[in-house]
């Protein structure tokens, strides 16, 4: 019998309770436990960054976050990324620019792409791939990603004003 | 598997000091977790350092800083006062993989991990970083270079946990430097790396020095021999020659598809001129 871990979360931005295996991974209990399957496993060791949730803000891959350790934390997953049924502007950027092919990454480089945006609203070329280096995709070759992020950032800045 | 997050150090060194089996600190997992996915570890106890308060700050003191286990490398970066004091230590922990492992790594976890390769090692080994290490019998400090063992072994006795890398407060016209040399530009693990602690006397001569090396043996190494090649000169060219003739002797690197021995030995000194360059000239030297 698996002794179970009791743990209260709080779910882009909604009080959330589950009792997982102690060694589970975060990304196993959103997509397996609570069905937010946006978070994808792509390597699952830390290097492809399909996994990219925030924890406390942060930007971490959840296949190396312990389902245990979102104790009394706040994760934000790819599914709290728009508000109101309004698509975040990285979304509508990311249709617009065709960022996207098999989008299988697609939810992780958003989810670091606002991480990105929410400490640096006016990146440069080389910092975008800078902070998305930790996301691979295989179809894009990058560039209409990093376009997309830059006119995403744009309509941030036109917005906050 | 069982799972802990004591909220004191003392509970956690007696956690893993009672435990049977085979027992890890978590505290970025960006190793162990890794570890446990490829089913090379299967720990019975899990202790996760977290939620122990002293554990998750850094602390600007009299006598330098003290950088809690827990803190993640990202907040190092984040940290002014110890970027200013000591950019290289900074620099490294910066350079461990992306910014999703830079919210979770620490440097602590990264020493503790033993491998020869970890970035931020030889950039505090430079730098004179002590490990703060508690475990059953209380508290000691060794300085960094004492914790790895050779890969992946550590010379950390049963229940005692790394909980605090401290650094002293930099001399005046002092400065470091930490370089590493990778095929790409990001998210790769050194195939060599220098770091280059530095401080400067009357007319720029160099009057202390501490020169570390990444990847080139079992353990990161700190090179005395290095120190005796450009103490007393203004690291000129024959001074950074000499420098990297006691590197390339130091070496002793393995062969693998990320180097060759002779890559890594003649890198090794390359990069040691560099960084003793970068860390001369913010020590203030010209």
């Amino acid at each position: 019998m698996m002794s179970g871990v009791h743990v209260s979360t709080t779910i882009n931005g909604d009080a959330v309770e589950y009792v997982c295996h102690p060694r589970e991974t975060l990304l196993e209990v959103l997509r397996n436990r609570l069905g937010l399957t946006g978070a994808k496993e792509g390597c699952g060791t830390g290097d492809c960054g399909a996994c990219s949730v925030t924890l406390d803000g942060r930007v971490v891959c959840s296949c190396l976050v312990l389902g245990a350790e979102a104790e009394g934390r706040s994760v934000g997953t790819i599914e709290g990324l728009s508000t109101d049924g309004q698509l975040h502007p990285l979304q509508t950027q990311f249709i617009k620019n065709a960022a996207l092919q098999c989008g299988v990454c697609t939810p992780g480089f958003l989810v670091a792409a606002k991480a990105l945006l929410d400490r640096n609203a006016d990146p440069t070329e080389e910092e975008i791939r800078y902070a998305l280096a930790g996301n691979l995709c295989r179809c894009t070759g990058y560039d209409k990603i990093v376009r997309a992020v830059s006119a995403a950032a744009k309509d941030v800045r036109k917005h906050q004003r | 598997m069982r799972y802990a997050a004591p909220t004191t150090i003392k509970e956690a060194a007696g956690l893993l000091a009672k435990a049977k089996g085979s027992t890890f600190v978590l505290a970025g997992g960006t190793d162990l977790l890794v570890r446990m996915k490829g089913g090379f570890v299967e720990p019975d106890l899990v202790v996760d350092v977290k939620r122990i308060p002293a554990l998750q700050t850094v602390t600007k003191s009299a006598t330098g800083f003290r950088i809690g286990a827990a803190v993640p490398c990202a907040a190092l970066g984040e940290n002014t006062a110890l970027k200013k004091a000591w950019p290289g230590v900074v620099e490294a922990a910066n350079l461990i993989g992306s910014d999703q492992i830079q919210s979770r790594c620490t440097v602590a976890g990264n020493l503790c991990n033993a491998s020869p390769a970890a970035d931020s090692v030889p950039a505090m080994v430079a730098a004179g970083a002590k490990a703060v290490i508690v475990g059953p019998k209380g508290r000691r400090t060794v300085p960094v270079e004492d914790v790895p063992a050779g890969p992946g072994k550590t010379t950390l006795k049963k229940g005692e946990i790394v909980e605090a890398i401290t650094l002293p407060k930099p001399a005046p016209k002092s400065g470091d430097a930490y370089l590493r040399f990778i095929p790409r530009t990001e998210m790769d693990i050194a195939v060599v790396s220098a770091g280059v602690c530095l401080t400067l006397g009357p007319k720029g001569v160099v009057k202390k020095a501490r020169v570390a090396l990444g990847a080139v043996g079992p353990t990161v190494l700190l090179v005395p021999a290095a120190t005796d090649a450009i103490v007393g000169t203004t690291l000129d060219d024959e001074a950074l020659a000499k420098l990297a003739a006691a590197c390339e002797a130091a070496c002793k690197p393995i062969d693998d598809k990320r180097g060759t021995i002779e890559f890594r030995t003649e890198v090794a000194g390359v990069l040691a001129r560099r960084a003793a360059r970068i860390a001369y000239q913010r020590a203030g030297g010209e």
